[in-house]
């Protein structure tokens, strides 16, 4: 999600239609999201604080959070280090199916959810091909809260990979050079060398991967068990909310979500200030 | 850029990194795709036809296609027309727009859905003055083209501005200064310029349309043969332990998910100039 650098052209416009663009721009966006988005803030505010604070911090509630963040944070440094692994392949080796391996990154993108949901649940069940071997080891995924972690990092990959590779791409050889006519060893070059260089891509990734997981509704429902406390996360807690016609509490539920989502906006504009003044630099 | 023999890691580490990406690969991403085929097809090649030519399945092909023909073309002139005024004018909060623009890639998909039954559900703001006046929105065609449309706004705008930034204004003010019309210098000029850029945009724009899931579900009111896309049947049949079925609605959504990124792919091998910024 690279913003442009909008402000490199500074001569004012001889070009038409920017009163027709910009109307339809500002109307479109206003009618489908930022009314709409407004609608939920005033619907929790609407039967006042108290009530706004006992559904959305309730008992409940607070464990669905737990759960959704705490499996989103997991997911996204497991996704940070393979993504980085990933990337680094892709940049820097030549092998035969290179082109295949690039484009098979981005099927998370590309797979609808439900169908990444009911493929790893089949897969991680106790009698499927991968749940087959971890579950005598003790260690059952699907219905329980490891199968949460498990989809969001089936979604999450592709976002490290791509946030990471151009950097990495475009990443000087001749510093690296440099450290190793300075005696530096190939392990030193890549931890005190190229690492710095990606760090702010690689961050912008962990975000990216965190904030699309916190969210993440379809591949999660069917490898989770769903069981209240448990192993139910806020998005799906909003539908049942919803189907009890509550409303209110769903909007609650909603605003802490969205208050989450603003605010990884924020950090992920201030991650995008750093990489453009490590790429500057 | 010279590639001196020390700059590489030793071979024998080189091989271990790429076996364990592939591995990786391999194993998160392969793996989940071909058991989607694998259990489609558990059955036979017969039960798949059967499954997928069935009724219910039939109407949840039809409206997922009905859907996506709607909210493409709405988000694809939206996002021709944002990056028009973006990318080739200057005004104040322009910044401030962008980020606006990308808001529903940060959204939860349910929350998106979320916003509409509050807008237009029975006992939504709108939902008495709807309800007298017999207007569906809500557990019908227009909640769930809104909440796609939603879900797919920044699609094809955040594909083309950066795409027309790079391209800057010269070619527009040369078409301007030779006597061109405003709409002759955008279909002669302006477009040809960015039609693997709008096509790529499309393509991922579409591809989401038909794949949503939290943000439908939550509109739809899973009303068999009337409101259920493909993604939503698939969920009805797979908790219905219809397995079989179930899967086989998925491989087409896998079948359309591979589509897309073959023709993502071969864009991006192709006309990788004419794309610039890929994200």
């Amino acid at each position: 999600m690279v913003v442009p650098n909008v402000k490199a052209q500074r001569s004012s416009s001889p070009l038409p239609g920017l009163g027709l663009s910009l109307g339809i721009t500002i109307f479109w966006l206003s009618f489908i999201v930022l009314i709409p988005l407004a609608a939920v803030f005033l619907k929790s505010w609407g039967g006042g604080w108290h009530a706004f604070l006992a559904t959305a911090f309730s008992p409940r509630a607070l464990a669905s959070y737990r759960l959704t963040f705490g499996a989103a944070l997991v997911a996204a440094a497991v996704n940070s280090v393979f993504g980085l692994l990933v990337a680094w392949v892709l940049v820097r080796y030549d092998f035969p199916g290179k082109r295949l391996f690039g484009a098979l990154i981005d099927l998370p993108f590309a797979l609808p959810t439900a169908v990444a949901g009911i493929a790893l649940t089949a897969l991680y069940a106790d009698t499927g091909l991968i749940g087959r071997v971890l579950a005598p080891l003790g260690l059952p995924v699907a219905y329980k809260p490891a199968g949460v972690v498990v989809a969001l990092v089936f979604i999450g990959l592709p976002f490290v990979v791509r946030t990471v590779e151009p950097v990495l791409a475009e990443a000087s050889r001749e510093t690296e050079e440099a450290a190793l006519t300075l005696g530096a060893s190939r392990w030193q070059t890549f931890a005190r060398v190229i690492f710095p260089t990606i760090a702010p891509a690689l961050a912008t990734g962990f975000a990216l991967a965190f904030a699309r997981g916190a969210g993440e509704y379809g591949s999660v429902i069917f490898i989770a068990g769903n069981m209240p406390f448990k192993s139910e996360i806020a998005p799906l807690l909003i539908i049942t909310q919803l189907e009890e016609y509550d409303y209110a509490g769903a909007a609650s539920i909603a605003t802490v979500m969205l208050i989450v989502s603003f605010a990884m906006l924020m950090v992920l504009n201030l991650l995008q200030h750093w990489q453009r003044r490590r790429s500057a630099a | 850029m010279r590639r001196s023999s020390h700059l590489r890691e030793p071979p024998a580490v080189k091989a271990l990194l790429i076996v364990a990406a592939l591995g990786y690969v391999a194993l998160m991403l392969l793996l989940p795709l071909g058991a989607v085929l694998a259990q489609a097809f558990a059955a036979g090649a017969k039960a798949w036809f059967a499954a997928v030519t069935e009724p219910d399945a039939r109407s949840a092909i039809r409206l997922t296609l009905l859907v996506a023909a709607i909210a493409v073309p709405l988000n694809m002139v939206f996002g021709i027309a944002a990056a028009w005024a973006i990318a080739k004018h200057d005004f104040r909060g322009k910044t401030l727009l962008v980020t606006l623009i990308e808001l529903p890639f940060s959204v939860s998909p349910v929350v998106s859905g979320l916003v509409f039954v509050l807008l237009f559900g029975a006992q939504g703001w709108f939902g008495t003055w709807l309800q007298e006046r017999d207007i569906e929105i809500i557990f019908a065609l227009p909640g769930i083209v809104l909440a796609t449309v939603f879900v797919t706004l920044p699609f094809v705008a955040r594909q083309l501005i950066p795409l027309m930034v790079t391209q800057g204004r010269s070619d527009e003010e040369a078409a301007l200064t030779l006597g061109a019309s405003g709409w002759q210098m955008f279909w002669r000029v302006t477009l040809p310029n960015i039609r693997f850029g709008l096509l790529y945009g499309v393509l991922l724009c579409n591809a989401r349309a038909m794949g949503e899931f939290g943000a439908v579900s939550v509109v739809s009111g899973h009303i068999r043969g009337e409101t259920n896309t493909m993604p939503l049947h698939v969920e009805v049949l797979y908790n219905e332990y219809n397995f079989v079925a179930a899967f086989t609605v998925a491989s087409l959504l896998a079948l359309l998910a591979l589509v897309t990124l073959t023709l993502k792919s071969a864009l991006e091998w192709r006309h990788r100039d004419e794309l610039a910024a890929r994200f």
